[in-house]
């Protein structure tokens, strides 16, 4: 690592120990579970962990040499989330070939051999994305292109038919046999970019050129025009595709975004009041009219009492679903039942919207806040390279990405908890599901880039570290280098 | 399996997991107080300790040419731009050779021009203005070695 300073410390060894320390317990994780499913601890149990460890060991590697300066925390903090999803899909399957008495699934077969072959596949995506892009401004380059781009991916499933479309009565999907995709959640990472980059352009024409209305100031039409079109149509897409968790992670990212860009408190207020009376409209008609808002009426319902006989027996969109989530986390406790010795096959979809409730059951409050500390280190370390970062549109875009994560885990847990009405949301890492694991690492991967370039050491304008270069480096004509260590 | 063994092992990765939450928020934390940034958050003051302003400024010493451009306090502390033919410009915009984000600088607030061996100093339109040790930069102004020029909470100074 010739083109590190001597005396700069770039954090990659305790990444390393983290990593390692993070692999270990979704050993213990997968022990655990075959010491209370099979009643013995079995020489195999360590495998998967094993893979998944070599497979974060990989991108590890690359990161020591792509991104050397990167967040040391940010890496091993998602791979034991991601780890725990996997061992824990495993137990799933395992739990059902015991109850089938089927022989026990291989290692890449059932829902947790095909969670890891998808974490393989993210991993490389995250690879490819530290080593094509070398510096995050890059993207910049391609804003418009990614702008268009989202909305052809939020656009697609609404315009396929049904039959290609539709699962559970959300058309999200684009189906091949029994291989799908959700495009949705590659939008959100293009529509970031987006973001960032037109508000950067125009972020002092929205703050300075504006309009006082009500005491609040609004920008001028035309400066907001773009963004504006791009977040009503892909909401109104949304809504057309009946999936309102994905609407509402849209909405706060678009409305932070566009706070962090002109520092206005108002347009929290304003997204605030715009997203609750929005909210409480659709409930109205839906009561009222029924249409298409009927469904977004039956979750609110659901949600102000799902023990509620009327709300249990619904025909569509009962709360048993809920209930049996909720029961499953009073069941578990402060401490849970350990995992491997709950029953999570009773909650409906606990593989992908309801892992929690399913983890919860196993691992219990205390296990479960662990990883919501987790979480909430992710987003905090994405918020800080925000900060760290000197460039805006790193900045934008390291925020609306750190914010979407925890916007995503706050709406799919609250949404478990009975906190917020449950709209259908991958839990990040932790969900079955390709589509979201690829989208959500190649988001860490982009954290990771622009946290590497806010913590190395100020060279004047960021050098050009994509090949080695001979120190001091050449900057407009003046030689810069750094004196204090 | 033994009642016992499986209690630990529910117990024993309930605790794992929340050494690694503490582990982590360690390692974030010597994070926070070590490496990359200066040690004093605070530029000290003038003539109070540090070998960076040590000397009185105000008394330039003529003979010798300037050789590096040092940021002695700011965001950028410890920047050292060594100085050559090319005009030096600062400013928040990013194409400047000194790229400052300060609330207080322009996009092209500033821009150092040597001249037979003496860099002048030259405002470039700035809002809230250059200054050189205490007095507002108007027109080209020489600057002597060692004092201070100030843009925003930015200050720059010429080195040997």
């Amino acid at each position: 690592m010739s083109r590190i300073p001597t005396g700069w410390k770039t954090r990659r060894n305790a990444e390393l120990g983290l990593l390692a320390f993070a692999m270990s317990i979704v050993a213990v994780f997968g022990a655990t579970v075959e010491a209370n499913q099979f009643d013995e601890i079995r020489m195999t149990s360590w495998i998967p962990a094993a893979l998944v460890g070599i497979l974060f060991l990989g991108l590890h590697v690359v990161v020591r040499f792509t991104a050397p300066f990167a967040d040391p925390v940010l890496l091993p903090a998602v791979a034991l989330i991601n780890g725990i999803g996997v061992g824990f899909l495993r137990r799933l399957d395992l739990a059902k070939a015991i109850a089938n008495k089927q022989p026990e699934p291989g290692i890449f077969a059932g829902t947790g051999g095909r969670q890891l072959a998808w974490t393989l596949a993210s991993l490389i995506l995250a690879a490819i994305l530290l080593l094509v892009i070398r510096d995050h401004k890059i993207v910049s380059r391609y804003a418009y292109t990614l702008g268009l781009v989202g909305i052809v991916l939020v656009m697609i499933p609404a315009v396929l038919p049904s039959s290609i479309s539709e699962v559970n009565g959300a058309k999200l999907w684009i189906r091949f046999g029994s291989f799908s995709i959700q495009p949705g959640e590659f939008a959100k990472l293009a529509l970031v970019s987006f973001f960032a980059y037109y508000l950067v352009r125009k972020r002092e024409v929205l703050s300075l050129a504006s309009r006082r209305f009500l005491g609040i100031d609004l920008p001028r039409g035309r400066d907001l025009g773009p963004v504006v079109t791009v977040w009503l149509l892909s909401l109104l897409v949304l809504v057309f595709e009946k999936d309102l968790g994905t609407a509402l992670l849209y909405f706060g990212l678009f409305v932070v975004t566009l706070y962090v860009a002109t520092e206005r408190a108002s347009w929290l207020i304003i997204g605030l009041v715009l997203f609750f009376g929005g909210v409480y409209l659709a409930y109205l008609l839906g009561a009222s009219v029924g249409g298409p808002f009927a469904n977004f009426y039956d979750r609110a319902e659901v949600w102000l009492d799902p023990f509620a006989r009327a709300n249990y027996e619904r025909v569509s969109g009962s709360s048993y679903q809920l209930v049996q989530g909720l029961l499953g986390l009073g069941s578990g406790g402060l401490f849970g039942a350990g995992p491997g010795a709950g029953s999570p096959g009773k909650v409906p979809e606990v593989r992908t919207d309801f892992i929690f409730a399913g983890l919860g059951e196993e691992i219990g409050l205390f296990g479960l806040t662990a990883l919501l500390v987790c979480y909430l280190l992710i987003v905090e370390r994405g918020l800080r390279a925000a900060l760290a970062v000197r460039d805006s549109f790193g900045k934008l875009v390291a925020g609306g990405l750190a914010f979407t994560l925890g916007l995503q885990v706050f709406v799919i847990l609250g949404g478990i908890t009975g906190l917020i009405p449950l709209t259908g949301q991958t839990t990040p890492f932790l969900s079955a599901g390709g589509s979201s694991l690829m989208a959500n690492w190649l988001l860490v991967a982009m954290l990771l880039r622009i946290s590497d370039a806010a913590r190395q050491p100020a060279t004047g304008t960021g050098p050009d570290r994509a090949g080695p270069k001979k120190a001091p480096v050449q900057l407009h004509g003046a030689m810069t280098e750094v004196i204090k260590p | 399996m033994p009642e016992f063994v499986l209690t630990v092992a529910r117990f024993g990765f309930l605790v794992l997991l929340w050494i690694f939450v503490f582990t982590v928020v360690g390692v974030i934390r010597r994070d926070l107080f070590s490496g990359a940034r200066s040690k004093s958050i605070v530029a000290s003051p003038r003539g109070v300790g540090g070998a960076v302003l040590q000397g009185r400024p105000a008394k330039a010493k003529r003979g010798k040419a300037a050789r590096q451009l040092v940021v002695t306090a700011g965001q950028l502390a410890g920047t050292r731009i060594t100085l050559g033919e090319a005009p030096i410009t600062i400013g928040r915009a990013e194409d400047s050779t000194l790229v400052i984000t300060d609330d207080f600088a322009s996009a092209r607030h500033a821009r150092l021009v040597p001249r037979d061996g003496q860099w002048f100093v030259e405002d470039l339109g700035s809002t809230n203005g250059t200054y050189l040790d205490r007095g507002k930069v108007s027109g080209p102004t020489p600057v002597p070695l060692g004092v201070p020029i100030r843009i925003g909470r930015t200050s720059l100074e010429l080195r040997p």
